[in-house]
C-alpha cells in the first residue's frame, strides 16, 4: 500500500507556524530504508522482550512499544548531535532509536550486570549520557518537567540544541505538565513536547479521561503552538519534527506535537486489554501499521521481498544476540547493591 | 485626647526595627492613609500609613533611630480641636499604623509577609547586631586555622555570601525559586545576587514548586549545578516527587552514569504563628532517603561552610534552614574559601554528665538547657549534628560512652523522628554504656496550632530539655 500524498498534520493552537496544514513529503529510498530498518529493530526487539517476559527472564513491569515505532524513528531523523531525549516508562523504542545498544537494553530488562544500569534500573529506568538519552522515568509526567530542565540547560549554555520530552495522553493530564508548559513558554525554552496519544492511559480511553481530546491544543493557554500528526506515518512524523525543531532552534520557545498512534499490546505485559475489542486492534494493524507502510513504499520502489528479508535477518540477528547476551550475562555482583548511591 | 502612633510590626515575627525616615513634619495635617514614615528591618523597608486624621503633634522617635521595639510610641496625632497644649494629656495608644510593601503586591509578597523572622528569644533578636548565634563556637575548631580573623554576620548574610562565592567560582551554578531575583528573596537571603549575576543565573520562577523542582533536576542531569530555593520547605511537599524519585534515585537507577548535583534549600520547621501548614519540620522525611544528603546547621559559620560544600557536592543535597535563625549573628572565619567538608557533627559544648543531641533551631533549646543544667551541677555535652544524612554516629556514640546518658532535642514529631533513629543507634552501639534510657524532647504530636500559648506548648522548650536531662540523670 503506497500511501497517497495527503495532508495528515493539522496545526492547532496559536498560529505562529507557517500555515495550517503540513504536507507529507516523500522520503528518499535511503530514508525509507533507514526508517524501515530502525522501526523493524524496535518491533523485533519488543517481540523478543515479550517472549522473554513470558519465559520469566524479565521481571516486574514491561511496557512494549509495538505499534508506535514511527514516532521515535521519525523524530530521531529530525535531530542533530547533542539534542536530548527523555521519556516515560514505555521507553525501549526510544533507547534503540537513540542508538543505544540492543544488548545493553535487553540485559537491563533481564537485570544483568551488562545492562545499561548494571541491572539496577530495569525496564523503566535506563540512561545513556553518551547517546543523550536521559531516561526512562517511572513516574507518569515527571519527565516533562525534567525534559524542560534539559532545555533550560541548553538555553543557559547558549547552544542551539533542543530537548525532546515524550509523554502519553495519560501523562498529559498531570499538573506538572502545565507548570512546565508555562515556564517553557515564559523562558522560551527549546523543548518539543511530544504527546504520544495511543488512545489509552493504561485501561482508560482518552474520551473517558480527557476533557480536551485534541492534545495539540493543550498549550493554547500558554501560547504554545501545537500540531496533530499522523504518528503511524514516519514521513509525517519527520516533517512535523523538522518544523518543531526549526521552531525551537530558532529561539521561539517550545512546540507541541500530538502524535496520533496506537499501541498493539496491553499497557504492560500483565494487561489483558479487556477495555477494547480485538477488532479495533486488528483494524489499526491492518490499515495503518507504520512498518507495513514503509515496506509497501519500498516494494513499490522495486526493492525485492528478498532485499527486505535481508534487513529483517540483520535485525533478527541483533535481537537474538541481545537476547542471548541478556540471558547469559551474569547478574550484578552482590557488592553492586551498595554502589552508585552517592558519588 | 491625643492619639499615640506605635511602632508597627511588619510581620507576625518582627520584634524591632529602624525608624529610617519621617515623611511628615510636626504640625502637618494628616489624613488617614497618608504615608507618615518609613521603617526598616534587615530584610525590608516599609511605609507606615496613618490610620487617623488630625495633625502630627509630636515626633517621639527621631528618624535614624535603630532597634525601635514594636509597640513603642513613635509619634502623637492631635485630633480636630486639639492643640500642642493637649500633648501632655494621657494619650490613647493606637496599636499599629497600617503599612504596605513597596514591592509588587502579589501572592509571593503575601506569602513572604506572613513569614518574617523573629527569634523566640528577644535577646537573640533578628536585628541585634552583636547577638551570638544559636551555637557556641567551639573553643578550638579544627576546621578553622588558628589566628583566622572572624567576621560577625547574620545567617542570612552567610547564606548569601556562600551562594555568591560559589556562583563566582563556577558558572554552572545558578539559583532559581520564587522571589529570589527582583524581590531579593522572600527572606532576603538572595539579596544582591540578581544585581551581581543577572537574570540568567538568578531566576524568578512562577509559583510552581513541582514544576520548577523538576526543571532544576533536569538541568542538573544535563550537568548544571542548580540551587533551588523553596520559599519554605512546606511548599516543597508539592515537589517532593521530583526530589526523591528523580533527584535522589537517578544515580543508582542509571548504574552510576547520571547523577544530579543540586541543592534544594529554604527555611524548614516552625516559624512563628503561621499555623499548621507553614510550620513543619521535614528533617526526618528527607533524612530517610538514600541518595540524598541532608544538612541542617545552626551557626552562621556552619551555614556558610556547609552550603558551599553542598553546592559543590556532586549529589543532591537538601539544605534545611530555619527562619527563626536567619537574623541570628555569629562569627564566620574570614577565609577565601571556607568549605566544611562532608558533615561531621560538632561538639558545641563539652560536658561529662549527659549528652544533648540536636541540630538547627533545636540547638537553641539545647544550649540554653545546658546553661541551666550547669547551675545545678550537671555538665551537659551538646552535640550539633549539622548533617542528618549521613548521620555522624561516631561522634554521638563517643560522647554517650563518656556520659552514659543522652537526650535528643528536635522540633519535629517524635514518631519515626530523627531522635528515634539516634536512640536506636545508641541502643545498637552503646547499650552497655547507658545508665538510663535515651530521652527524647520533640514537637508535640499535633498539627501546629496558631494561638500563641498553644504554639509555645507544641514546640520543645528549654524547661523540657532540662527536665528530660535531669530525668536521665535520675535527678
Amino acid at each position: 500500500m503506497a500511501a497517497p500524498k495527503k495532508s495528515v498534520a493539522k496545526e492547532t493552537g496559536q498560529d505562529k507556524g507557517n500555515g495550517a496544514d503540513l504536507p507529507v513529503p516523500d522520503f528518499t529510498k535511503d530514508q525509507d530504508l533507514r526508517a524501515f530498518r530502525d522501526m523493524l529493530l524496535i518491533r523485533r526487539f519488543e517481540e523478543k522482550a515479550g517472549q522473554l517476559y513470558g519465559m520469566g527472564a524479565i521481571g516486574g513491569f514491561c511496557h512494549l512499544y509495538i505499534g508506535q515505532e514511527a514516532i521515535v524513528v521519525g523524530m530521531q531523523m529530525a535531530l542533530k548531535d547533542g539534542d536530548q531525549v527523555i521519556t516515560g516508562y514505555r521507553d525501549h523504542g526510544h533507547m534503540l532509536a537513540c542508538g543505544m545498544d540492543a544488548k545493553g537494553v535487553m540485559a537491563e530488562l533481564t537485570g544483568r550486570h551488562g545492562g545499561y544500569s548494571k541491572g539496577k534500573g530495569g525496564s523503566m529506568h535506563m540512561f545513556s549520557k553518551e547517546k543523550n538519552f536521559y531516561g526512562g522515568h517511572g513516574i507518569v509526567g515527571a519527565q516533562v518537567s525534567l525534559g524542560t530542565g534539559l532545555a533550560f540547560a541548553n538555553r543557559y549554555r547558549g547552544n542551539d540544541n533542543v530537548s525532546l520530552a515524550y509523554f502519553g495522553d495519560g501523562a498529559s493530564n498531570q499538573g506538572q505538565v502545565y507548570e512546565s508548559f508555562n515556564m517553557a513558554e515564559l523562558w522560551k525554552l527549546p523543548v518539543i513536547y511530544i504527546i504520544e496519544n495511543n488512545r489509552y492511559a493504561m485501561g482508560t480511553s482518552v474520551t473517558r479521561a480527557s476533557a480536551q481530546t485534541d492534545f495539540s491544543k493543550r498549550g493554547i493557554s500558554f501560547n504554545i503552538p501545537g500540531v496533530q500528526v499522523d504518528g503511524m506515518d514516519v514521513r509525517a512524523v519527520k516533517a512535523a519534527g523538522d518544523k518543531a525543531v526549526a521552531w525551537c532552534r530558532g529561539g521561539n520557545g517550545p512546540f507541541i506535537l500530538e502524535m496520533q498512534t496506537y499501541r498493539y499490546r496491553g499497557h504492560s505485559m500483565s494487561d489483558p486489554a479487556k477495555y477494547r475489542t480485538r477488532e479495533e486492534v486488528d483494524k489499526v494493524r491492518h490499515d495503518s501499521d507504520p512498518i507495513e507502510q514503509v515496506r509497501n513504499r519500498l516494494l513499490a520502489l522495486k526493492l525485492s521481498e528478498q532485499d527486505l528479508k535481508a534487513v529483517d535477518a540483520e535485525v533478527r540477528d541483533i535481537v537474538n544476540a541481545a537476547a542471548e547476551f541478556a540471558q547469559h550475562d551474569p547478574e550484578p555482583d552482590a557488592a553492586e547493591l551498595w554502589t552508585d548511591v552517592y558519588r | 485626647m491625643p492619639i499615640q502612633v506605635l511602632m508597627p510590626a511588619l510581620s507576625p515575627t518582627m520584634e524591632k526595627g529602624n525608624l529610617s525616615k519621617w515623611l511628615k513634619k510636626e504640625g502637618e495635617a494628616i489624613k488617614s492613609g497618608d504615608v507618615i514614615a518609613e521603617i526598616e528591618t534587615d530584610k525590608a523597608t516599609m511605609e507606615v500609613e496613618a490610620t487617623d486624621e488630625g495633625t502630627l503633634g509630636k515626633i517621639l522617635i527621631p528618624e535614624g533611630t535603630n532597634d525601635v521595639a514594636v509597640n513603642t510610641p513613635i509619634a502623637t496625632i492631635l485630633s480636630e480641636g486639639e492643640s500642642a497644649s493637649d500633648l501632655g494629656k494621657a494619650p490613647t495608644a493606637k496599636p499599629a499604623a497600617s503599612f504596605e510593601t513597596p514591592a509588587p503586591q502579589d501572592e509571593g509578597a503575601a506569602r513572604a509577609a506572613t513569614a518574617e523572622s523573629r527569634s523566640p528569644h528577644p535577646e537573640e533578636g533578628a536585628t541585634a547586631p552583636v547577638a551570638k548565634g544559636a551555637g557556641v563556637q567551639a573553643a578550638a575548631d579544627p576546621e578553622i586555622p588558628a589566628g583566622t580573623e572572624m567576621v560577625t554576620m547574620t545567617i542570612r548574610e552567610a547564606l548569601r555570601d556562600a551562594m555568591a562565592e560559589e556562583m563566582r567560582r563556577d558558572p554552572d551554578v545558578f539559583i532559581m525559586g520564587e522571589e529570589v531575583a527582583e524581590y531579593q528573596g522572600a527572606y532576603k537571603v538572595t539579596q544582591g545576587l540578581l544585581q551581581e549575576f543577572g537574570d540568567t543565573r538568578v531566576i524568578d520562577t512562577p509559583i510552581t514548586e513541582h514544576g520548577f523542582a523538576g526543571v532544576g533536576v533536569g538541568a542538573a542531569m544535563a550537568g548544571l549545578k542548580p540551587i533551588v530555593e523553596f520559599m519554605t520547605f512546606n511548599f516543597a511537599m508539592q515537589a517532593i516527587d521530583q526530589i526523591i524519585n528523580s533527584a535522589a534515585k537517578t544515580l543508582y537507577m542509571s548504574g552510576g552514569q547520571m547523577g544530579c548535583s543540586i541543592v534544594f534549600r529554604g527555611p524548614n520547621g516552625a516559624a512563628a504563628r503561621v499555623g499548621a501548614q507553614h510550620s513543619q519540620d521535614y528533617s526526618a522525611w528527607y533524612s530517610q532517603i538514600p541518595g540524598l544528603k541532608v544538612r541542617s546547621p545552626s551557626t552562621a559559620a556552619d551555614y556558610k561552610g556547609l552550603l558551599k560544600a553542598a553546592i559543590r557536592d556532586p549529589n543532591p543535597v537538601v539544605f534545611l534552614e530555619n527562619e527563626m535563625l536567619y537574623g541570628h549573628s555569629g562569627e564566620v572565619p574570614k577565609l577565601d574559601d571556607y568549605v566544611i567538608p562532608i558533615g561531621k557533627a560538632k561538639v558545641a559544648r563539652a560536658g561529662n554528665h549527659v549528652t544533648l543531641i540536636s541540630w538547627s533551631n533545636g540547638m537553641t533549646y539545647a544550649l540554653k538547657a545546658a546553661e541551666e543544667l550547669a547551675k545545678d551541677g550537671i555538665e551537659a555535652e551538646v552535640i550539633d549534628l549539622r548533617t542528618l544524612r549521613p548521620l555522624d554516629t561516631e561522634t554521638i556514640i563517643a560522647s554517650v560512652k563518656k556520659t552514659g546518658r543522652a537526650v535528643t532535642v528536635e522540633e519535629g514529631w517524635q514518631q519515626n523522628g530523627v531522635g528515634a533513629e539516634i536512640a536506636a543507634r545508641i541502643m545498637e552501639h552503646a547499650f552497655d554504656y547507658l545508665d538510663a534510657p535515651v530521652g527524647r524532647v520533640s514537637g508535640k504530636d499535633v498539627p501546629m496550632p496558631y494561638a500563641a500559648n498553644l504554639e509555645k506548648l507544641a514546640l520543645p522548650s528549654v524547661a523540657e530539655v532540662v527536665e528530660a536531662a535531669k530525668a536521665v540523670c535520675y535527678r
